[in-house]
């Protein structure tokens, strides 16, 4: 690690709080370019999306046991569960799929 | 708009939005926001339990780790600086990385500032906005009226300490967890990830294509040089701007999508 951990830290906070609090008190309208709208509206699914895959296929000693993972996690987030009963099910499908991988 | 941290206050709306007693004044809207921020704050010390691990698979200590939560208050952006930390992209990287991640709070604050009154001062629009996570700007925007910032003192104290705590507590415990054990629990974040991005797609044809397209993506720039020799934060910021213009571009947002 050549750079500092608390610099990294640092920035995070900074850029994440900025993010947040420059709204509050300088823009007092909302934001009127459509496309603009469209676009923060769809960055959330696009990086939640490619931040799963392929980082979930990896994330667990095997592969296979991952990818069960994503499909119930899909599976369960379909069929309406909450995001407390997803992440929790998740786990236990790798925990379990791993006593026969 | 969905909730990144959504499943734990499911109750918690529900909640705040019943059974208000008549007082107005600063006391009581604190004590509400309290009694809010308690149940989000038991949510994120499970949720934040697995961004733990996550930040100590990039190598922080469980005080790093803590201190990020406590200042970021943020699932996806937290996990987002993690990776950049643990493959040492740069500074830059760090701020392109967390900005992209983090910009729905972008439009999240845009939101909640129409629902401050204009009377209220800067000092409690800065610490309000130290807190817009998606369970708090729900929260929030589930109240009657005008906000309080009261009410905000109020779910930022009952919350806050949840989500620190919970990941300090990841990373102490991962080490002392057995193999399988962390293993299994290093998915729960990703779960929590399909949790907040799937169920919208049920309704969305559209917005469930963008999300197939964006991991088959994503999967194959792994593989495919340049990109597989970039660092995975550089690959989810161009797959996020360029898959992001292009959804605008060719599907631009009815307007009453826009709002939570």
């Amino acid at each position: 690690m050549s750079r500092n951990i608390y610099v990294y830290i640092f920035i995070m906070f900074a850029v994440t709080y900025l993010i947040r609090e420059l709204p509050l008190t300088l823009i007092r309208k909302p934001i009127k370019s459509r496309w603009i709208r469209s676009f923060l509206y769809y960055v959330p699914y696009v990086t939640l999306a490619v931040m799963t895959v392929p980082d979930i296929l990896f994330a667990t000693s095997s592969v296979w046991s991952g990818l069960l993972a994503l499909i119930a996690g899909v599976a369960l987030a379909w069929s309406g569960h909450s995001l407390f009963t997803v992440a929790v099910l998740s786990c236990a499908v790798v925990f379990v799929s791993e006593f026969f991988l | 708009m969905n909730n990144t941290r959504e499943g734990a206050i499911k109750g918690g709306i529900g909640r705040s939005t019943g059974g208000y007693d008549v007082s107005n004044d600063n006391k009581s809207w604190y004590l509400r926001g309290l009694r809010d921020g308690v149940p989000i704050m038991l949510g994120y010390l499970a949720v934040s339990f697995t961004l733990g691990i996550a930040a100590r698979n990039s190598g922080l200590t469980w005080f790093q780790a803590g201190l990020a939560s406590f200042l970021n208050n943020a699932s996806a952006g937290e996990y987002a600086g993690f990776t950049v930390i643990r493959e040492d992209a740069g500074y830059i990287a760090m701020i392109a990385m967390i900005f992209i991640a983090n910009a729905r709070y972008l439009l999240m604050s845009c939101a909640l500032s129409q629902k401050i009154s204009p009377e209220t001062g800067l000092i409690p629009r800065m610490i309000i906005g130290f807190e817009v996570t998606d369970e708090i700007f729900g929260v929030s925007m589930a109240v009657p009226g005008m906000l309080n910032p009261w009410y905000s003192y109020g779910v930022i104290t009952g919350a806050l300490p949840g989500w620190a705590v919970g990941t300090a507590l990841g990373v102490i415990m991962g080490n002392a967890l057995p193999a399988q054990l962390t293993s299994a629990l290093s998915v729960g974040l990703f779960g929590m990830f399909m949790a907040v991005i799937i169920p919208p797609a049920k309704k969305s044809r559209v917005l469930a294509a963008i999300i197939a397209i964006s991991m088959a993506a994503s999967l194959a720039l792994y593989f495919i040089p340049p990109f597989s020799t970039w660092s995975s934060g550089m690959r989810i910021i161009l797959l996020t701007v360029v898959i992001s213009g292009a959804a605008a571009t060719l599907f631009p947002v009815k307007e009453e999508e826009h709002e939570p």
